[in-house]
């Protein structure tokens, strides 16, 4: 699957909250411009996997490299900042509108000036289709519309990586398609993307690549269309075939 | 000499009206300096009692936050369960003996009043911290925003706004507080109506004028708040009315600013 450099490299990460092992050990090496979907079913440590290489969480054991640096050794900051992420309830800043959520950031982070950063915040605001909200604050916008602000607001950071954890999952069934679809335009800016996501007809077009996680370990990982053809752990089987049914893509 | 109540008023009126009105005015003047110095501290002791500790961050580090936490814990303990009428005294009476500072009783009494309120207000702040949704302290951070910039651009702003009628309400508290700083002789308006009550002997009389003084104080102040906090708050915003003597309390959800 590897080709050129990993922009990351994880190795043995474990994680426990309590008693509970929420992962057991994964290894996972992403190359730049990649775009990886990780599926599973709920519980399975998707989200806490990326929580980890964001430094939401800190790990038990294992490390994770981002462009070959140890990440629980990075300083909050520009570093940080690197590794962007959308989360499933947006948390856009609530205090702020639409613009300022995607300038505070670079001003305070970047240093960038505040006409340059409203500059780039503009640019992406109309990537995502939400130029004309730039006034609004979040709770006046929809939960579709929050989430593309929130994308702006990730890439504004100019990140390397961009993680997406179950960005569709709290929105009604006809705001996915609008967010949905911005995450395709990135992918063919290049940008590297780790998506976790419940849409199968999604991972299927937008992906690379197809990380099936279960139970705290990665059990497969191939191109969607093997991995949705032909998976070859039957724990993978059994997931694509209750979620694909579900989802009317038809069984493998 | 007057033999009615409104001739004894009219009276003491005329004769120490000055003098009330210049206590009033230290009132107001120790109860504003107060409170925002003491909302300040409250701010600030928050913003370092939630500095994140990591597995990561170096061992001297942890136990330096550690030891500032306590420190913290304990002045916030300490100031709240002591009445300011005694915390007056120790630091007035203390400062003159041990430390030969004779500071002056107006000085003295700023400090008491906005430790006092800065123990209360920390308490308070916690609480609007708390109410702010954790995932805009993850946005924050992933943003890569450090603990200081993501307090005071993200998490303050919202914690404050929900914690406005508190904030008040202590404003309020430190209008009538004040009053026990008159045994280290400020001259706040209770001060004031002793000397003036010692001259006739007419305590009723004075007290009663001191009373109507101090509910036009805090009523007036009262309705100033509820003006800032409706200009503060955005849609879904909450008043609450006389949250501690009015019987008629009702909180009150208004829609506003679509």
């Amino acid at each position: 699957m590897e080709s050129g450099n990993p922009i990351i490299e994880i190795t043995g990460l474990e994680k426990r909250f309590g008693p509970n092992t929420v992962l057991k050990g994964v290894d996972l090496s992403v190359s730049k411009g990649q775009v990886v979907c990780l599926i599973g079913p709920s519980g399975s440590g998707k989200s806490t996997l990326l929580r980890c290489i964001n430094l939401l969480e800190t790990p038990d054991a294992g490390t994770i490299c981002f462009q070959g640096q140890d990440v629980t050794q990075m300083p909050p900051g520009p570093l940080h900042a690197k590794i962007g992420m959308v989360f499933q309830q947006f948390n856009l800043f609530g205090n702020l509108n639409a613009l300022d959520n995607c300038v505070l950031g670079q001003m305070k982070v970047l240093k960038r000036s505040r006409s340059k950063s409203e500059e780039i915040a503009q640019k992406y605001l109309e990537r995502v289709g939400m130029l004309p909200y730039r006034d609004a604050r979040p709770d006046q916008l929809s939960g579709g519309q929050k989430q593309r602000v929130a994308i702006a607001r990730a890439l504004s950071m100019d990140p390397e990586v961009l993680m997406f954890d179950e960005p569709t999952s709290a929105l009604d069934p006809e705001m996915v398609d609008e967010v949905l679809s911005v995450i395709k335009t990135l992918k063919d800016g290049g940008l590297t993307m780790l998506i976790v996501t419940h849409e199968m007809a999604f991972a299927r077009d937008a992906a690379d690549r197809i990380v099936f996680m279960d139970a705290g370990q990665l059990v497969e990982d191939g191109r969607p269309e093997a991995l949705f053809t032909h998976p070859e752990n039957p724990r993978t089987r059994a997931f694509l075939s209750r979620s694909l049914r579900g989802q009317g893509i038809g069984t493998p | 000499m007057p033999t009615t109540f409104f001739g004894w008023i009219h009276l003491l009126l005329e004769e120490y009206g000055s003098l009330f009105l210049q206590g009033a005015g230290t009132t107001m003047f120790i109860a504003v300096v107060g409170t925002t110095a003491g909302f300040a501290i409250g701010l600030l002791v928050a913003i370092l009692r939630t500095i994140p500790l990591k597995p990561s961050t170096p061992h001297w580090q942890q136990r330096l936050v550690q030891g500032l936490k306590t420190v913290l814990s304990v002045y916030i303990e300490v100031f709240r369960g002591t009445p300011m009428i005694v915390q007056a005294m120790v630091v007035y009476y203390g400062a003159l003996q041990y430390l030969r500072l004779d500071i002056p009783a107006l000085s003295a009494a700023f400090l008491v009043v906005s430790v006092n309120t800065g123990a209360y207000m920390a308490e308070i702040v916690r609480g609007g911290i708390l109410s702010v949704d954790k995932g805009q302290k993850e946005a924050a951070t992933a943003v890569g925003l450090t603990h200081w910039q993501s307090m005071t651009s993200v998490i303050l702003p919202q914690a404050v706004r929900s914690i406005l009628p508190a904030v008040g309400n202590e404003f309020v508290v430190n209008i009538k507080d004040s009053s026990v700083l008159n045994v280290i002789s400020v001259t706040e308006v209770y001060f004031m109506s002793k000397s003036a009550a010692g001259t006739y002997l007419k305590y009723f009389e004075v007290f009663f004028i001191t009373a109507v003084i101090y509910f036009v104080l805090t009523f007036t102040t009262t309705r100033l708040l509820r003006l800032i906090e409706k200009k503060m708050s955005g849609k879904d915003s909450y008043t609450i009315y006389g949250s501690q003597s009015d019987p008629n309390a009702q909180i009150v959800f208004t829609r506003e600013d679509r």
